[in-house]
């Protein structure tokens, strides 16, 4: 029962802030990727510092409990399906979470890309035992790797004499950084 | 009016926080396979199954929902599960602030302007292309084994290195693709 209740109070603030920043709006995302209004960009990438930082902070502390943690399979697969999201992503203006909230606000065009995700969805359910035996789903570089050594997990380190808390927090201040300089367009006027 | 990227990215970090201080990372894309799964099984009884030798308790005769134990098969049986009640709650966050800040605006409804400035007004061009891009991007995530939320942003905020792979797909497709299609601002 609390399970469902944090689900709701955290999926309904991530849900309101992603319509805040502009995220429900495909207008921002795709002028985002063609570089013309950065504003999302940016704000994604302070979102990801201010969320590393605050995480590896806790964990030093104690106040994070490490088994929250969930860190994802490194594979060619990773690659491939993340160019194929960013096909979809430049054209249609929507990412799986965006296109749903989208469609919650009311956009019609929304609806469509998240018909077309249930089916894609299936397609890939349907598929998987022949992409399987390609090879593409099979771990690189140690599978689940960070970037340093997070104390309390298995998981493989790229670098192994550094602590993977450290590289964390310094990897928070660099998005920040990065998401302070980069300017609000790249291309036009 | 949209927030402002600092105040914005402050409380996205927050919640992205919140979710891992909590519960566990945010990630949606694994959703749709299980409200694919829960449509099959309406439709066939068959799709998943109990199993005393699987690891969550469920089998499925599909492979993917089979995977890692049957834990996707044990959440299409019993969808009432965190993951899935939070990208039901996302939709309804969302509806809410969008019905708080006045809603969208008719035309908005039907495609962004960028998307009309660069290829006119027709609604059923807009939405067959959302629909192929639907399609696509839901594929992909299912092959990276993440999206936007899981892979980007849950992922490099953990340091995980699949998190920059994915990043760095995402982006070397997305930008050339969306600077070639739209070149015009709106």
């Amino acid at each position: 029962m609390t399970a469902l209740i944090l689900a709701i109070v955290i999926g309904a603030a991530f849900g309101a802030v992603l319509d805040r920043v502009g995220a429900t709006n495909p207008g921002y995302i795709i002028r985002m990727l063609n570089l013309s209004n950065l504003h999302l960009m940016k704000t994604i990438l302070l979102a990801i510092g201010t969320g590393a930082v605050l995480m590896f902070g806790g964990l030093l502390t104690g106040v994070v409990d490490v088994g929250h943690l969930s860190v994802k399979s490194a594979y060619v697969g990773v690659f491939v399906g993340g160019m194929l999201l960013g096909v979809g992503f430049a054209v249609a203006g929507f990412c799986p979470g965006t296109g749903l909230t989208a469609a919650a606000t009311g956009r019609k065009d929304a609806v469509f890309f998240v018909v077309g995700g249930l089916l894609g969805a299936g397609a890939y359910m349907g598929t998987y035992a022949s992409v399987k035996s390609t090879g593409i789903l099979d771990d690189i570089l140690g599978g689940k790797t960070t970037i340093g050594v997070i104390a309390g997990t298995k998981y493989p380190a790229l670098l192994e004499s550094v602590p993977g808390e450290v590289a964390g927090i310094v990897l928070g201040i660099v998005f920040i950084a990065i998401a302070a300089v980069l300017p609000m367009r790249l291309r036009g006027r | 009016m949209v927030l402002s990227w600092k105040t914005g990215g402050v409380l996205l970090g927050a919640v992205f926080f919140a979710a891992v201080l909590l519960v566990k990372p945010i990630g949606v894309s694994t959703q749709f396979v299980i409200f694919d799964g829960i449509v099959w099984d309406l439709i066939d009884q068959d799709v998943v199954v109990k199993s005393e030798t699987a690891k969550s308790g469920y089998a499925s005769p599909n492979a993917y929902l089979d995977k890692s134990g049957g834990s996707y098969a044990k959440n299409v049986a019993h969808p009432l599960n965190y993951s899935f009640v939070f990208v039901l709650a996302m939709m309804a966050g969302a509806a809410i602030s969008a019905v708080m800040r006045g809603g969208v605006a008719p035309d908005e409804r039907q495609m962004p302007e960028v998307w009309r400035a660069n290829f006119g007004d027709e609604s059923w061009k807009r939405y067959m292309a959302a629909f192929l891009a639907g399609f696509v991007v839901l594929y992909g995530s299912r092959l990276a084994g993440g999206c936007t939320s899981g892979h980007m942003m849950s992922g490099m905020m953990q340091t995980a290195v699949s998190g920059f792979i994915f990043a760095a797909g995402a982006f070397a497709a997305g930008i050339p693709v969306a600077m070639l299609l739209f070149k015009k601002e709106g």
